[in-house]
């Protein structure tokens, strides 16, 4: 039986975008922060396994479908591999090395095409619209470049799809547009496509049991310019907290009194 | 690339474990030991006071002198040329003053020749205009194509373009056929007056730390920033004498095929989906309680003839659609009036209103922190205050004898 594959691009991120930088000492406060999933990568891998669950119940579709989870990062970002598979994910493989460190858009978006290009069959790549900590939303843009597929962003409902060409409603500036292309193709998710499955029994089971395979840059025959800081085009320079300026006037008295001011501040500003 | 701690010098102090931002410094046995994690932001070494801590290995500089000018891109939807635009040409113009080079834009569309010379009004030397019907949808293989064509011609050192969800497809793809680095979202861009290069700030960890970042190896530079970041500022009318500095793109159709089938299009039902275009948003947070209760607050918006948004915490409990989401991971906005009801204020929420022109919140908790962007406050209960203040705009009277 023929076998494609549907690959699930995920991050680790802390938990939290509180961190804070101390004012004092100007170091970082890192106490109770724990690593998780990017939040937005959980909705990519509901829809990853639930678009395998449609091609399964698809009589005219033949082929097996396999969902794979990747991630790079360090080694704990396996923990976040496990959860993709217990929720449904097939397998999953963590691309992990020193040499991939330092790594920008454009270096990580090197390292997952290898891994692709590895896995084989690979004919479409799901993310999540951005991550939590860095917020940019490029690998999956510049990941579909170098593999020569179509990217549509901000996916909010595959609305067909078949061995050969899906169809989405994505979030434009100021509608949504209904868009087709070929597989393979990779697409990036909004939060509002669906509602990520909490984890069965038997897939916790199955996660427990699963040895992740780990990629390094060899396995991957990583040219070593072209991932980590050295394949990156971008690097931080310095990291600062922003200023905040404070000067509210707090309106008081009885809600009525309040009110009436407000009023008054909105008449002043010509908007009532 | 390397990063090194020179055991014969730490202390194993730990203050370059405080000043890493990445979990990538441990301490072991009174020595600094920097594992996987380690992206050389370089934190480390300015923390050390015994100058223990090298990068080596960094890559020669290259030589990008026959790279010169900053080119902005204009994006269009229909034949309206986009606000970010001309936001981005006014802040460009400040670099090309900075740097001593001029400044070009690059305006893709169909029908869009005669909008688009309202660069000139924004400083802006030169126009590349690809004006054809191939561009009459945006669609992001095709326009990279001609774009990536300007660039590679006209070589500017700088590029900047729109976050818009347009841009945010669009600028990748064109910097990945161009082989060069991009930072999204920059909330400030400066230029480095000794080394002259371009300096990218951009909000990281959902807002609270801003990092810089600069384009090495690799030219142009490629930023792009949020729609409102920058303030657009015209400097002069269209002058008249433009015809030659306006260079049309020929397009061979036949080149230009995309691989993309757009089949339609779709509004949501009875609301106005692009929040950034209204000068008053009244917003709602957690403390809304449900999604019914917004009826309330787009009564209030309706009244000052603005629109509904929201924080994110409203937007997943799905009270509100995500278009309407105000903040790092939603839209950023910078209305004349924006009044924050029920939202404390995560500091996610605040990088995307703090730029407002004013800020007026409503909240119970006094010690909430959106208190500290606001320019008014109101320690009360907003399903009070908000359709008293409703009445009291429709009515015309006022709630306290003697007073307005």
């Amino acid at each position: 039986m023929i076998r494609i594959k549907i690959a699930v691009c995920i991050k680790q991120v802390p938990g939290t975008t509180e961190i804070k930088i101390d004012p004092e000492t100007n170091t970082l406060v890192r106490q109770g922060i724990e690593n998780i999933i990017n939040p937005f990568d959980t909705y990519a891998v509901e829809e990853a396994v639930s678009l395998k669950e449609r091609l399964d119940a698809d009589e005219s579709f033949e082929e097996e479908v396999e969902v794979v989870a990747v991630s790079m990062g360090p080694p704990q970002a396996e923990e976040i591999l496990k959860e993709a598979i217990s929720v449904g994910a097939d397998k999953a493989v963590l691309l992990s090395d020193r040499a991939f460190a330092g790594a920008d858009t454009w270096a990580t978006a090197a390292t997952i095409s290898l891994a692709l290009e590895k896995l084989g069959d690979v004919k479409l790549a799901v993310f999540g619209k951005q991550t939590l900590d860095g917020d940019t939303g490029q690998v999956g843009p510049e990941l579909a470049h170098r593999m020569n597929m179509p990217f549509v962003g901000y996916v909010s409902a595959v609305e067909e799809i078949s061995g050969n060409s899906i169809k989405v409603k994505k979030l434009a500036e100021e509608n949504y547009e209904i868009v087709q292309v070929r597989l393979p193709a990779a697409i990036s998710v909004l939060k509002d496509i669906n509602s990520p499955r909490v984890p069965s029994l038997r897939g916790k089971m199955k996660a427990k049991k699963e040895e992740i395979p780990l990629w390094t840059a060899k396995e991957l025959k990583a040219d070593p310019d072209e991932v980590g800081l050295a394949g990156s085009y971008t690097q931080v320079v310095k990291i600062f907290t922003p200023e905040m300026v404070h000067d509210v006037k707090m309106i008081e008295g009885s809600p009525e009194e309040m009110v009436e001011e407000l009023f008054g501040k909105l008449k002043e500003l010509n908007i009532v | 690339m390397d990063i090194r701690v020179n055991n014969s010098t730490c202390t194993g102090c730990g203050l370059c474990r405080s000043a890493c931002l990445y979990d990538a410094i441990e301490i072991k046995d009174t020595k600094a030991v920097i594992n996987d994690s380690c992206v050389f932001c370089g934190a480390c070494i300015d923390a050390c006071k015994y100058g223990s801590i090298d990068i080596t290995g960094q890559a020669e500089e290259k030589d990008f002198s026959d790279y010169s000018g900053v080119l902005v891109y204009i994006e269009t939807h229909g034949r309206i040329i986009a606000d970010v635009g001309l936001e981005l040409v006014s802040k460009g113009r400040k670099l090309a003053d900075d740097l001593g080079v001029t400044l070009s834009a690059a305006a893709i569309g169909s029908g869009i020749a005669e909008n688009a010379e309202i660069v000139f009004a924004y400083g802006a030397d030169q126009l590349y205009l690809a004006d054809d019907p191939v561009f009459e949808n945006n669609i992001d293989d095709i326009y990279s194509k001609v774009l990536v064509q300007i660039i590679g011609r006209h070589k500017p050192e700088i590029v900047l373009a729109g976050a818009t969800a347009f841009g945010r497809t669009l600028i990748p793809k064109a910097a990945a056929i161009l082989k060069t680095g991009l930072t999204a979202d920059c909330t400030g861009l400066a230029i480095d007056s000794q080394k002259k290069i371009l300096l990218q700030t951009r909000p990281t960890f959902g807002g609270n730390i801003l990092a810089t970042i600069i384009t090495r190896n690799a030219r142009p530079q490629m930023a792009t920033v949020r729609p409102h970041v920058m303030e657009k500022e015209k400097i002069n009318d269209i002058p008249s004498d433009i015809k030659d500095r306006v260079a049309r793109i020929e397009i061979d159709s036949k080149k230009f095929k995309s691989r993309y089938k757009l089949l339609g299009t779709e509004t949501e039902k009875g609301e106005k989906i692009n929040i950034t275009d209204y000068d008053v948003i009244v917003s709602g947070g957690r403390g809304m309680g449900g999604g019914e209760r917004f009826e309330l607050l787009r009564e209030l918006a309706r009244a000052l003839g603005g629109v509904v948004g929201a924080s994110r915490a409203a937007v997943d409990s799905g009270w509100i659609s995500y278009p309407h989401q105000v903040g790092q991971t939603g839209k950023t906005v910078n209305p004349k009036i924006y009044i924050a009801c029920g939202i404390s204020g995560a500091i996610q929420h605040l990088a995307g209103m703090q730029t407002s022109d004013m800020i007026i919140a409503v909240n119970r908790d006094a010690d909430a922190p959106i208190f500290r962007v606001a320019n008014y406050g109101l320690v009360g209960d907003l399903f009070q205050i908000v359709p008293m203040l409703i009445k009291r705009i429709k009515e015309g009277k006022p709630l306290v004898p003697g007073k307005s």
